[in-house]
């Protein structure tokens, strides 16, 4: 990849579910080890971090969340810490892995670099409004196909990377009950731009985003009365994704999924899965209203920031919403205490 | 959910119910390559150019060959909605088929290997993307959830996961890429190396660029609409029949709530037509489609509209109205359009148009 990556654009969030991050940042330490890293430690954890020397990184626990945020009703625990980290990085782009994910290879073996793939996403324009049959036009060795209209060859900006995971799928609890021993194998060797108005599911174990043109939208909102640490115990991304869809859409701006992939985890825990699946499938039941919710989101002409989106979708999301459930009347406040807190994050200065 | 347990239910042959379309001026010799996954197949070829020429079919294979004069015989004045010296010909073969599903391939696309040397069964591939369902109402992002060894992600609504009837399946060709002409001629030495071990569906509201090369469809739930539009021969236009074919079908498809598969399988795509030839071809089409897009997105077809052949009058209605005044041949594309849906119910008579309930597949 020949595109050029100034180190001091890029800040990698990790939340820190796990104490020990030994293991984990040796692995990446070929990639990440020219940039800055902002860790965020689990609010509920109680040991301390364990982090290899040799990164450029912040630590951000508990205490020190609360000294710079004062009160708030955000509720950062578990993998909603690493917003944190989103909240007070200034840089323009945003790199967020999931703690128990490591390099995956790609098809000739060679270690996947995730982190400039997902710069090269967000450098590379997105072409929402027109299918590409061979995916991202702007790789090398691809273009756009006979009858792409060539008033859309420009592409719009992409604001958001979502990558993929080999090895443990992000499946949920009912689906990882079912399939227990299902590894993805399966590495496309594709980027493609989620078309405007085609909704998708989020998955934060692995994405990248530009913080400049998109913060505020990424938001810990939804948050299920048995959240858990474990990714099929939360829907925080989803709905964070479907929000940051709409922002997008609205405001021209690209979605890409695809590469990179990441090696995700050494097991499924059907026990713990069962156990989630007798919570009653909150998450999943919730899908059910927040899926035609995003759906029929239509933003007023005067929504011309990623701020100004949210804010109107929070008082979208407390009036159809919230009657029907108590955690999305929860999500529409957290949708606006969070655009507060961006907004203080950043009178602050670099 | 996909399959779940141990084996792999391998996919049927569907050798009664398909047929291959293929049209040629030059000469077959290309299925020789293709004998070992085609051979069970009934062939519809269609003959373009001088009807006097005659193509040699290799042995072995169960065929009808169609040429311009059988198309004038068949059809009479309706024949004028058919295409001359143009691949777009090839939309005569799906309406004189009998079978539910249509495969219809180009005469230089080859068998491809996938990335460990295995010869790709294309016909297998379409045949497997028909028979699962799409998912265009929630972009998965592991692609076909149907595949083996893929499924939906976290987050994807269960009131979804049933899909939509698949109507369409479009794959994809390695080696000479389908560029238009001022790509080619930019780039004249691009080849598409890369395998994208993928299958996913187009979403709905969303157009894409269908080729004609490489595709599948269902033909009961969605042939009138595959008209491959007046090309070639005394027309303003060439290499947009496949394109224009896509569009109307991807309207007429998120109408009806079906679905459209794009990705696998490859084919070996191994000539690169002229590029020169291909702009004379192509140019207006180049003007014309920055109008032709936001039409076709914004096409709305009433509920009214229950059938392909409904819809597609519909449609035809709308070219009329809508983009005659951009030159006077849509309007004689609109008149070709009506033509082609009376030729269509005409061969296909009776129980053939099935009605298709309006919005998502529940």
């Amino acid at each position: 990849m020949s595109l050029n990556i100034k180190d001091n654009e890029v800040d990698i969030v990790i939340a820190a579910l796990r104490s020990d991050l030994t293991a984990f940042m040796e692995k990446w330490r070929p990639f990440f080890s020219r940039f800055h890293l902002i860790i965020i430690k689990d609010p509920d954890m109680e040991e301390d971090l364990q982090i290899p020397p040799g990164f450029d990184h912040q630590v951000f626990t508990k205490s020190d969340m609360a000294q710079i945020l004062g009160a708030t009703s955000i509720n950062f625990s578990g993998h909603s810490c690493r917003y944190f980290g989103y909240l007070i990085s200034r840089k323009k782009y945003i790199i967020s892995i999931d703690d128990d994910c490591l390099p995956a290879r790609d098809n000739t073996g060679t270690l996947v670099d995730a982190v400039a793939q997902h710069i090269v996403n967000l450098k590379t324009p997105a072409t929402p409004f027109f299918f590409n049959t061979l995916y991202d036009p702007f790789c090398k060795g691809a273009d756009f196909v006979r009858g792409y209209p060539f008033s859309l060859r420009n592409g719009v900006e992409c604001a958001l990377s979502c990558g993929l995971w080999l090895n443990i799928a992000d499946y949920d609890a009912p689906t990882q009950v079912v399939k227990p021993n299902e590894r993805n194998v399966r590495y496309v060797d594709a980027v493609m731009t989620v078309p405007v108005r085609a909704m998708m599911p989020m998955s934060g174990i692995n994405i990248g985003f530009n913080r400049e043109l998109l913060g505020p939208a990424l938001l810990p909102g939804l948050r299920l009365a048995g959240e858990g640490k474990q990714r099929w115990e939360t829907m925080e991304d989803i709905w964070c994704g479907m929000c940051a869809k709409v922002v997008c859409d609205h405001l021209g701006l690209g979605v890409k999924s695809g590469l990179p992939y990441v090696w995700r985890g050494d097991g499924v825990d059907v026990k713990g899965a069962m156990e989630s699946l007798k919570r009653e499938w909150e998450g999943v039941k919730l899908m059910e209203e927040v899926a035609p919710f995003f759906q029929s989101v239509r933003l007023p002409r005067t929504a011309v920031t990623a701020e100004d989106c949210v804010i109107e979708m929070a008082a979208m999301v407390k009036e159809q919403l919230g009657p029907l459930n108590p955690v999305f009347a929860g999500a529409a406040d957290a949708m606006l205490e969070w655009v507060k807190l961006w907004k203080a994050a950043g009178s602050q200065g670099a | 959910m996909a399959e779940r347990y141990g084996s792999i239910p391998s996919t049927p042959l569907l050798k009664d119910e398909l047929d291959i379309v293929i049209p040629t001026i030059r000469n077959l010799d290309f299925l020789e390559m293709w004998r070992p996954f085609f051979q069970p197949y009934h062939l519809i070829i269609v003959q373009d150019g001088d009807p006097s020429k005659t193509i040699k079919v290799p042995e072995g294979f169960d065929y009808e060959l169609y040429n311009r004069n059988d198309i004038n015989r068949i059809l009479g004045p309706k024949a004028s909605c058919i295409s001359f010296k143009d691949s777009a010909c090839r939309c005569f073969g799906y309406m004189v088929s009998k079978k539910k599903y249509i495969f219809t391939i180009d005469d230089d696309c080859f068998v491809a290997k996938d990335p460990s040397g295995k010869e790709i069964n294309a016909l297998e591939q379409h045949i497997k993307n028909l028979l699962t369902p799409s998912t265009p109402f929630f972009f998965n992002t592991l692609y076909d959830p149907f595949r083996e060894g893929a499924d939906f992600v976290r987050g994807y609504p269960f009131s979804l996961r049933e899909g939509a009837t698949t109507a369409v399946s479009h794959g994809l060709w390695l080696n000479i890429p389908d560029y238009d002409a001022p790509t080619q001629l930019v780039k004249p030495h691009e080849r598409n190396t890369r395998f994208v071990d993928a299958v996913l569906t187009v979403p709905k509201g969303t157009l894409f660029p269908m080729c004609g090369m490489n595709l599948a469809f269902n033909r009961e739930l969605i042939g009138p609409a595959m008209y491959f539009g007046l090309m070639g021969d005394g027309q303003p236009i060439g290499r947009y029949d496949d394109m224009w074919a896509g569009w109307c079908t991807k309207v007429i498809c998120d109408h009806l709530g079906l679905g459209v598969k794009t990705g696998l399988p490859y084919i070996w795509h191994s000539k690169a037509s002229n590029p020169f030839v291909n702009l004379k071809k192509e140019y207006n089409g180049i003007f014309w489609q920055e109008e032709l897009i936001p039409f076709f997105q914004s096409a709305a077809l009433s509920k009214d509209c229950t059938t392909v052949q409904k819809c597609y009058i519909e449609l035809s209605k709308q070219v009329r109205a809508k983009l005659g005044k951009i030159d006077p041949y849509f309007n004689k594309l609109a008149d070709a359009m009506v033509t082609w849906i009376e030729a269509w119910d005409e061969l296909n008579p009776s129980g053939a148009a099935a009605e298709k309930p309006n919005g998502p597949a529940k």
